[in-house]
């Protein structure tokens, strides 16, 4: 395709993209490098319904005046990246400096919110990829063995976690899973252990939420197996059943080399998706337990009265950078499969 | 005491109601008010949009998040809301950012009615009108208090030693309850139970935090103390969660906000006999102290700056109006409202009593919501037991001295 | 002989893949059918603390309105709270994302196929990292910019804004779709004097149907559940469904209505039976067209 016909076909779309995510990658990147100026304070009265008190307020026009001079405050290089709320070298070093054990080490590094988000985050990752694969390929095997006639309806129901909004979705669960609830009640009931909740201790909470990531994201790599299971030509599988291979072999040997394609594909997506998990631990209140660096992202924004822009963009630069990593292999393989196209 | 002045002399005046609030025809202006998402809000804006006639607009965004956008929603000019509801904590970026419009002018020429404990004046300056106010403070169940013979508990040690007879007594396992969840709501039973103890949040004209002493480990021990006799969940306990819980009547001591007063007094949705035994008194305190270990909390409207004046006195009209007797009489019990002609009812008894017995109000600083922050951030730890007090403060100073720095307060 | 061993293994594999299945459904649809069924309850019953069987009997529902179910919920949602509003704004932000987010898509995706050049590559990968960005830090970004534009709280931003979001996923999908079209179709059209584009409209969009509805299905999904985006750039009275269910939940000192909301999300699923019940076929079909090469 020529350059100038593949440009105006893409214009668009890279348009779009352009201004509504490259541009605000670039500014929330260039504001991560800066910090908010020095506030100058007075100490003023403050009267209320309840009573007069002397306190300190912004002093609005000196600020005005500083921020005049430099709108995007003052450069801080790469120190927002490296405080005690990202990368915090300074206090990783003093916990190796001082700590005896590995072990007190890591506890010391769990400590800092982005490497406790960090911690949980990897986990998190790591085992609800797999287990959304595997159990994606399960249940679409499962369901191309079945009658025509059922086939229609289990396609839909299997649909369900995934188009239930996750805001509500969860919110159900945490309910069936609190201790009086339908699930918590029952668990009490199996394990015989009264005091037993899903909510209080963190090892269950964390399973909890692999749980639901689990439950939640498994539709989308179902649907996209079914598909793909679909193509697989049949007269291979029947050229491999005479040649005396068993269901198992001709599903080891035929069908999952013929998915490795969308395996790339899913993984891709899931990676991503699951590296940026959030929805989950704001719907389980799950925040005093595990975090994650989208919930970082979501308290330096939203949880209190002061957004602090420049540490939400850092994290996310980070996020970014953390995604590109994780997405290399898939991606080395990608560009592999581009070139031999292209040749 | 100016609160509980309000309320007793609300009676006497509702008779002798002001001339200034009825007027109300507003003919031209536009009038855009942002607020949080909740009824008592809705029926002063409301109210306020009964002013429109001719030419003039009034309208209101409630939402739940608003304070995700106040900032930047009235930062151009013209900006895109002329008036935002605000609370003591949400006023604060407003001010920081200089966005809002001295009233001073606007009270003098419309406003004369206005008692002056109403007007919120910062440096001699008015930039709020405030209407309503709220508290934490205790909910308790009389029959559970009869069952093991104890009366109201009007410490918080006295509240540790009452559920924890009531437990000895077997009639609940986790009998206290209060509003713990790990995010905003955690941070402020922090800044509760340390003014109750009386301590300092920062070094006296600066910004640096001081909580990581004496009061600030009594307060940590107390948290602890009150959360064993809570449900293990306590991390996931809001008012969302305790406020059905004490309808089944599984709680018999719980802090909570006062604006939840009405609908537990109501007894709608909740099992027999917990309502009529629910009791709504002060907060306690704490420590041998004085001063309730609650916060006060107000709400009021502002104007913002990057508006024409003619809007501004729109706006101040219309808001007048939501805020006039009017609306008051229809609406006496969705709140506490500060205007003289509310009748406090029972579900104000709790407010009353915290405001009363001189809880301070949250304080208003420009950086005290990066200290709340960090605290609801550090402080599971400590309460799951995790970590030493000493360290939990040194992280929550920790904490908040990143933010402070990236901030520009440090 | 073999075919009886082979019938022999099927059998056995029936019984375990039919199991599986059904414990497969049981755990995909179980939360749901409990949801349905406790809309018809009070809240007291459907979240109760004291045993959770009153959700199934209804004990308080009885107590409170005389009968085992109800449709409170569903009237505050839909008659008190006026929740069709939030049907009909959804209904618009959805159509037109759908619909731009697909012409945008299948143009780019299509060149994206058929170019060969390193560069496609590279705009693929970038909108990889595009795509990594946390939603919430680009919302927060946009906020300023709208205010001063005065373009802010209004659907068309919105749109334009999930339309852009969802863009890298759009490509993505598209594209690998695309490649599954033999490259001879449309270029042995340009050989018979055709240009490039009538190429892609007389003899491309005919046999893209299947993949363009199979992707549309995604960027339904992803405008009908947003919350992220549309929770921070609406304003009240064109918020659209999932930001209002959240705001029956409730305030930091307010309870709300939390059966209103789950009556709310009972009755947004119903457009979603019939959409994926209609659209069934051709998500399969698509997705087989599409990214199985990918």
């Amino acid at each position: 395709m020529k350059h100038r016909t593949f440009f105006w076909f893409i214009l668009p779309s890279l348009a779009a993209m352009f201004f509504f995510i490259a541009l605000p990658i670039v500014s929330v990147a260039v504001q991560s490098l800066f910090v908010e100026h020095e506030q100058i304070m007075t100490e003023v009265e403050n009267c209320g319904p309840f009573k007069c008190e002397t306190v300190l307020q912004v002093d609005n026009e000196a600020t005005a005046a500083l921020r005049e001079e430099a709108p995007l405050g003052r450069f801080n290089g790469l120190g927002t990246y490296t405080n005690r709320k990202h990368l915090a070298f300074e206090q990783v070093g003093v916990a190796w400096n001082e700590t005896e054990t590995f072990g007190e080490f890591m506890s010391e590094l769990i400590n800092l919110p982005f490497y406790k988000a960090l911690f949980f985050t990897l986990t998190y990752t790591a085992v609800v990829t797999p287990f959304v694969i595997f159990l994606g390929l399960g249940v679409a095997l499962a369901v191309n063995t079945l009658p025509r006639a059922v086939k229609g309806p289990t396609i839909f129901v299997s649909l369900l976690p995934m188009i239930v909004t996750p805001l509500i979705g969860a919110l159900i669960l945490f309910w069936m899973v609190d201790a009086d609830g339908i699930i918590g009640a029952t668990l009490q009931k199996i394990f015989n252990d009264p005091n037993l909740s899903l909510k209080a201790s963190t090892p269950l909470t964390w399973m909890m939420l692999i749980v639901y990531g689990i439950w939640s994201s498994t539709p989308f790599s179902f649907i996209v197996f079914y598909a793909g299971l679909q193509t697989v030509p049949k007269e291979t599988l029947e050229a491999a059943k005479i040649d005396g291979a068993s269901r198992w072999q001709s599903i080891r040997y035929v069908v999952v080399p013929y998915m490795m394609p969308l395996v790339v594909f899913i993984t891709l997506m899931q990676l991503m998706d699951n590296f940026r998990v959030f929805e989950p631990i704001i719907s389980f209140s799950a925040s005093a337990k595990a975090t994650s660096l989208s919930w970082i992202i979501f308290n330096d924004l939203r949880g209190g009265d002061i957004q602090l822009f420049g540490s939400a963009g850092a994290t996310s630069i980070l996020t970014i950078l953390g995604v590109a990593i994780l997405l290399t292999p898939v991606l080395i393989r990608t560009w592999r499969d581009f070139n031999r196209k292209r040749a | 005491m100016t609160l509980m002045k309000s309320f007793a002399a609300g009676a006497v005046a509702a008779l002798m109601a002001t001339a200034a609030y009825a007027e109300c025809e507003i003919s031209s202006g536009n009038v855009n008010v942002l607020a949080n998402d909740f009824p008592a809000l809705k029926a002063i804006t409301g109210t306020a949009a009964e002013c429109a006639s001719g030419g003039a607009t009034i309208s209101a965004n409630h939402n739940k998040d608003f304070r995700n956008i106040t900032v930047q929603a009235l930062t151009p000019n013209p900006a895109e809301y002329t008036s935002v509801i605000v609370a003591n904590s949400s006023i604060v970026p407003l001010l920081n950012e200089g966005l809002l419009r001295p009233l001073d002018d606007l009270v003098a020429k419309h406003g004369q009615g206005i008692p002056k404990n109403q007007l919120i004046t910062i440096d001699g300056k008015i930039m709020a009108i405030a209407f309503m106010a709220n508290a934490q403070h205790l909910f308790l169940r009389q029959d559970v208090l009869d069952q093991v013979g104890k009366s109201a508990p009007a410490s918080w040690e006295e509240v540790v030693e009452t559920a924890q007879a009531i437990k000895d007594a077997g009639i609940m396992d986790h009998p206290f309850a209060f509003l713990s969840m790990s995010d905003w709501n955690l941070g402020e039973e922090f800044v509760n139970m340390y003014l109750g103890h009386g301590g300092e949040f920062f070094k006296p004209g600066t910004a640096e935090p001081a909580i990581n002493n004496e009061q600030g480990i009594a307060t940590l021990n107390m948290l602890k103390e009150l959360v064993a006799l809570s449900n293990p969940d306590f991390l996931t306990y809001n008012t969302a969660t305790v406020v059905p819980i004490w309808k089944s009547g599984d709680i018999a001591i719980a802090q909570l906000w006062g604006s939840s007063g009405g609908e537990l007094l109501s007894g709608e949705g909740a099992e027999e006999g917990v309502a009529e035994n629910t009791v709504l008194v002060g907060a306690p305190t704490v420590a041998g102290g004085s001063t309730p270990a609650s916060s006060l909390w107000w709400d009021g409207f502002t104007i913002a700056k990057n508006i024409s004046d003619e809007d501004a006195e729109a706006t101040f009209l219309a808001m007048m109006h939501g805020t006039s007797e009017k609306m008051v009489t229809a609406n006496n019990d969705a709140a506490v409202w500060l205007m003289e002609s509310y009748v406090p009812g029972p579900a104000a008894a709790g407010v009353a009593a915290t405001a009363t017995a001189g809880a301070e109000p949250y304080p208003m600083l420009p950086y005290m919501g990066l200290l709340h922050q960090a605290v609801f951030e550090e402080l599971p730890d400590f309460l799951q037991g995790n970590e030493s007090a000493e360290k939990t403060l040194a992280d929550i100073e920790a904490a908040y001295t990143a933010a402070a720095k990236e901030a520009g307060y440090l | 002989m073999s075919t009886s061993v082979a019938d022999r293994r099927s059998r056995g594999l029936i019984w375990f893949t039919t199991s599986f299945v059904v414990l497969w459904i049981f755990i995909a649809a179980g939360p749901f059918i409990w949801t349905v069924w406790g809309s018809f309850k009070v809240q007291p019953d459907f979240f109760s603390k004291t045993d959770w069987r009153n959700a199934l009997y209804g004990v308080m529902t009885t107590a409170q309105t005389g009968s085992a179910f109800t449709g409170d919920g569903y009237y505050g949602a839909w008659v008190e709270q006026a929740f069709w509003r939030n049907t009909i704004n959804t209904g618009i932000v959805v159509f037109f994302t759908v619909v731009i987010s697909l012409t945008l898509g299948t143009l780019g995706g299509y060149a994206l196929a058929r170019s060969g050049f390193r560069y496609a590559f590279w705009l693929l990968m970038a909108g990889l990292v595009f795509r990594a960005m946390p939603h919430i830090t680009l919302v927060s970004g946009y906020l300023l910019p709208f205010f001063e534009w005065n373009v802010w709280g209004k659907l068309s931003t919105t749109i334009i804004v999930l339309v852009a979001i969802n863009q890298p996923f759009t490509l993505w999908m598209l594209h690998s779709f695309f490649l599954n079209i033999p490259k001879d179709m449309d270029e042995s059209a340009m050989v018979d004097g055709c240009t490039r584009f009538q190429a892609f409209r007389h003899v491309i969009i005919p046999v893209m149907w299947p993949g363009v509805i199979t992707t549309g299905l995604f960027s339904f999904l992803l405008a009908y559940n947003d919350f992220a985006v549309t929770a921070v750039l609406l304003s009240s009275e064109n918020q659209t469904m999932v930001p209002r269910i959240n705001s029956f939940l409730g305030t930091v000192r307010e309870t709300g209505d939390v059966m209103f909301a789950v009556a709310a999300v009972v009755s947004s699923m119903i457009p979603l039976f019939f959409l994926v019940l209609f659209f069934q076929r051709q998500i399969v079909s698509g997705l087989t067209a599409g990214a199985v090469k990918g």
